[in-house]
């Protein structure tokens, strides 16, 4: 490239020029080209996370589109041909949809390694999605301008997860029969209304035969039509609002560094999706997954021990399992609580949180600006913490789902690993937030040590004085920028309870509350390097110590978030 | 930058002790300079990174060839699963690596042959400046009053009402139907209530649908049960959730049975619901030692010496227990349906 733009001119390809032309002037592409080649995207690897969902996704309608031609979304009874593969099925009853699975297995060149990247591209659609999500949690992408993006993408993981139970229910199968027995009863315990619920999801009573034909549509029509138009909406966000840059020198609140739309990324993020799908079909062409054929068709009586729901359900799961018996009769009702807490109550909050947390963190910064710099997690220690705690209570929940793999693998008694799940659910997210927390401003203060009085060189310098020192080599501005140019929002201020007159003020309480809150985030904080500290530490010398009184000052902190400990040798 | 902040004093202290004044804050030092890569300046590997990129593609034309050979390579209308294995391998690996080509050409091209130097480009607020909001409500003020809508309210009303309950004549035919009869009364009776005909209902094995006699049921064995010849009945599938259950023989000293219930056992043999109070998964493990079921979709245990109560797990009612006795010639049925709805509780379980 560099050295086509400096040969001379070469005369354009009248065909091209032709194509262009007819474009052009029907609709105007000219303008477009003008508008978005050239479009500039920041670079990072974080940043592949959302191609990677959006290509995964784009995989499953590929493999998707092929599976439909050969499976058979009917409950009707058959028996299985017995001239057919696997032997073990050979005349066995069962209905359409399974046999059709299974032949479509067997007997339909590519039709196994379709069904295989099928289901490996769910689970990598899920799994990029929430790294994605908290990759774009963790650095604060999601303020402002980008909430409302922030809750498009909430959208898409919840669909997501919609699309996966839906399909995985398809083959009618012992596992995906036994997990719709598990959300009919999930449904059944739902107040006044649970029964009725579940008579309109079976067409009837459990099984009925609508299920599978219903979900079909779902998984095939609704959900990704869905999916495709929240996904069109979130990208067409992306490049209105122009992409979040990780902060960095000559990167500010008003640019965008990076690359240009083309050729650039034409080539790095369309190479990419080839990537991913290479990537995905060798896993599909390798590794053998949801071999249904194993299980035998669904059967009331029949349950395989050990079974467990594909990974992204696994919360559910565990949180069904970590739950004690409680269930209460009010006025000859039964209110399920053994059910409904931990199967709508528990995800019911966690999703909510996770939809409304933008909207609460600026209610607590009462934050005017755009944010178009990414935040180093460290940086915003409190967000990162809380991220870090309702990751805990993610995992621990997901542990939960596996706990009958756990105690037969350690071969030690069910019961008390759930009684140490049921605890851990409880104590872990807290201590994960008070060492994250920690782990946070350990790693800020590192950063200010670093900014003050740069690396360690490894040389040690002896003075006349008889004193050992470390020679410390300063960062060049470009790094050191990395390191200063945050910021270190301050817990709101309000106005006091009563007015001049020592009226009480109206507002006051509300207010009150928002500044606990914003205490909760703030209280702890430490201040960037400033130029003048800087220009103290090097004339102090290196092996100085900083004034106590300005050590002291950097941390407006009840418990002692640390003092900058000045070093000295 | 766009927060309002309190700083701390230590800029104060500075400037009063009489030194420099420095900025606040740090100024952003612009971007760093370029630093060019090898083939920038090395015409050689410049040129062996444009026939790495070739050859990479080349391998993808390769693959996909691979691929298309596989397909008729391996049939796969006869009975060996050997080429089921092969074909999805072959066709799955020539697939894979012709994506994988084209993908790791194209990344490689770009970053070791395109221009590597970064842009920069402006960012511009969302939101508009005052004058074009102020325009922008102009417009919208002046629409509101060409529609006439503000001096018309009755129209503001029927227009909103007849929107409102517009779908309602496509929501309540589909979801009036979703539901089938809407019968929920079935969830109370299962098809031990009497054999079709009204004649007693046999126990019997499932799958294999054999009546079962009370001599061949022998202590520590658990038998899986279903109502004899369901299969023929309609509904079958229903039917057999609801009525699968499981039979066991113990010691009749070990069972605690209140006295309304002496007779619902015979000689030992006891029958519950298999179905799992909890979310209704078949209750499959039997600890024979023990004289546990144990339900291995969330590990609900039930105390089968004890009539079926829980001891451990997220279920919170026992199972319900089938009343049996046994015929003349020795064969199990049930006396009668069971006394209470079995599987997972709903709302107007006791009512
Ligand atoms: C179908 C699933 C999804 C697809 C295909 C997708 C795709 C993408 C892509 C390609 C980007 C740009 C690159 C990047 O920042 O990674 C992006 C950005 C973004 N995504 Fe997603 N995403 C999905 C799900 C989600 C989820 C679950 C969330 C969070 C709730 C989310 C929130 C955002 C936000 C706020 C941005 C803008 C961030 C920025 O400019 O840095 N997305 N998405
Ligand atoms: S369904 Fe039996 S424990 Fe949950």
């Amino acid at each position: 490239m560099t050295a086509a733009t400096n040969a001379p001119a070469e005369k354009a390809d009248p065909r091209l020029a032709a194509a262009a032309d007819f474009l052009d002037t029907r609709v105007g592409i000219s303008k477009i080209v003008k508008e978005f080649a050239r479009k500039i995207f920041p670079d990072h690897w974080s940043f592949l996370l959302g191609e990677i969902a959006l290509y995964s996704f784009i995989v499953l309608l590929i493999s998707g589109t092929f599976l439909t031609m050969f499976f058979v979304p009917s409950m009707a009874e058959t028996h299985y041909p017995t001239d057919a593969l696997p032997v073990t099925m050979q005349g066995v009853q069962m209905s359409e949809a399974y046999a059709s699975t299974i032949h479509m297995s067997f007997h339909v060149r590519g039709g196994l390694l379709m069904r295989q990247i099928h289901h490996w591209a769910a689970l990598l659609f899920v799994g990029a999605m929430v790294v994605h999500m908290l990759r774009i949690f963790f650095t604060g992408a999601f303020r402002r301008p980008r909430e409302l993006n922030w809750l498009v993408g909430f959208t898409l993981l919840i669909m997501g997860l919609l699309a996966g139970f839906s399909g995985y229910s398809l083959p009618d199968d012992v596992l995906s029969g036994n997990g719709l027995r598990i959300a009919d009863g999930v449904a059944l315990a739902i107040p006044i209304i649970g029964s009725y619920v579940s008579f309109a999801l079976f067409g009837g009573e459990f099984p009925g035969d609508d299920i599978i034909p219903r979900l079909f549509t779902v998984h095939i029509l609704l959900v990704p039509g869905l999916i495709l138009a929240l996904i069109a909406v979130h990208l067409f966000l992306i490049v209105w609002h122009k992409h979040t840059q990780y902060p960095g020198p000559g990167r500010t609140q008003k640019n965008v560094v990076g690359f240009p739309l083309f050729p650039i990324y034409t080539a790095k993020a369309g190479g990419f999706f080839f990537i991913v799908f290479g990537v995905i079909a060798l896993m599909g062409a390798t590794m053998s997954i949801n071999s249904v054929w194993n299980y035998g068709p669904y059967d009331p009586s029949v349950v395989s021990a050990g079974a467990q729901p594909d990974w992204y359900m696994l919360f559910l799961e565990g949180s069904l399992r970590l739950m004690p018996g409680l269930e209460v009769v009010i006025g000859g009702f039964t209110l399920s609580l053994a059910i409904l807490i931990p199967g709508v109550i528990l995800p019911g909050l966690l999703f909510t949180f996770l939809g409304l947390y933008p909207f609460i963190e600026r209610a607590v910064t009462k934050d005017t600006g755009e944010h178009h710099l990414l935040d180093r997690p460290r940086n915003a220690a409190t967000r990162t913490a809380l991220g870090a705690g309702f990751l805990a209570v993610w995992f621990v929940l997901i542990g939960a789902g596996a706990n009958d793999l756990i105690a037969t693998h350690f071969n030690v008694s069910l019961n008390l690993i759930t009684w140490i799940f049921r605890i851990l659910f409880f104590v872990l997210p807290v201590v994960t937030f008070l060492v994250t927390k920690r782990i946070c401003f350990g790693l800020q203060r590192k950063d200010r040590e670093l900014a003050l009085h740069g690396h360690e060189t490894g040389r040690i310098v002896r003075f006349a004085s008889g004193e050992f020192i470390e020679v410390h080599q300063p960062l060049d501005e470009y790094e050191r920028w990395l390191l200063v140019s945050h910021d270190s929002p301050a817990p709101l201020q309000i106005d006091p309870p009563e007015d001049a007159n020592g009226v009480a003020r109206p507002g006051y309480k509300k207010e009150r509350r928002w500044q606990k809150l914003s205490q909760f985030f703030y209280e702890d904080r430490i201040e960037p390097v400033t130029p003048a500290e800087l220009a103290a530490a090097q004339s102090h010398g290196e092996h100085d110590e900083l004034p106590a009184t300005e050590a002291h000052e950097e941390i407006t902190s009840e418990d002692s978030a640390g003092q900058i400990e000045a070093r000295t040798h | 930058m766009s927060i309002e902040q309190p700083r701390g004093s230590h800029d104060l202290q500075q400037s009063e002790s009489g030194e420099v004044e420095h900025p606040e804050r740090f100024e952003n030092p612009g971007l760093p300079p370029h630093r060019p890569r090898l083939g920038d300046e090395d015409p050689k590997a410049n040129k062996r990174s444009e026939h790495q990129v070739v050859v990479l593609f080349v391998i993808s034309i390769i693959a996909t060839i691979a691929a298309i050979w596989g397909f008729f390579a391996f049939p796969v209308d006869g009975l060996q699963v050997g080429n089921v294995r092969m074909s999805t391998l072959v066709i799955g690996l020539g697939l894979g690596l012709g994506m994988l080509g084209i993908g790791v050409g194209a990344v490689h091209w770009a970053k070791t042959l395109m221009n590597d130097h970064e842009k920069v480009e402006e960012r511009h607020p969302q939101r508009g400046d005052d004058a074009t909001r102020a325009e922008a409500v102009d417009i919208m003020r002046e629409g509101v009053e060409d529609s006439a809508i503000a001096r018309r309210p009755l129209i503001k009303g029927a227009l909103g009402t007849a929107v409102a309950i517009a779908p309602l004549s496509f929501l309540v035919p589909l979801i009036g139907n979703l539901g089938g009869d809407w019968d929920i009364s079935k969830f109370r009776h299962t098809a031990w209530a009497s054999a079709p005909g009204g004649g007693r209902r046999y126990l019997a094995t499932d799958p294999t649908d054999r009546r079962i006699k009370a001599s061949e049921v022998t202590r520590g064995s658990m038998v899986h049960v279903q109502p004899w010849r369901l299969e023929e009945e309609e509904n079958f599938l229903e039917e057999k959730t609801k009525a699968v259950v499981i039979l066991m023989r113990l010691d009749p000293k070990l069972l605690k049975e209140p006295e309304e219930k002496k007779d619902w056992s015979y000689d030992g043999i006891v029958a519950y619901s298999k179905v799992c109070t909890h979310v209704g998964c078949p209750v499959a493990l039997y600890e024979q030692q023990t004289h546990h079921v144990l339900c291995p979709c969330h590990q609900s245990t039930f105390d089968i010496t004890d009539q079926a109560k829980v001891i451990f797990g997220p279920a919170k009612r026992p199972l319900p227990q089938l009343p049996i006795t046994v015929d003349e010639e020795g064969y199990l049925y049930a006396q009668s349906d069971f006394h209470e709805p079995v599987g997972p509780s709903f709302w107007e379980r006791e009512r």
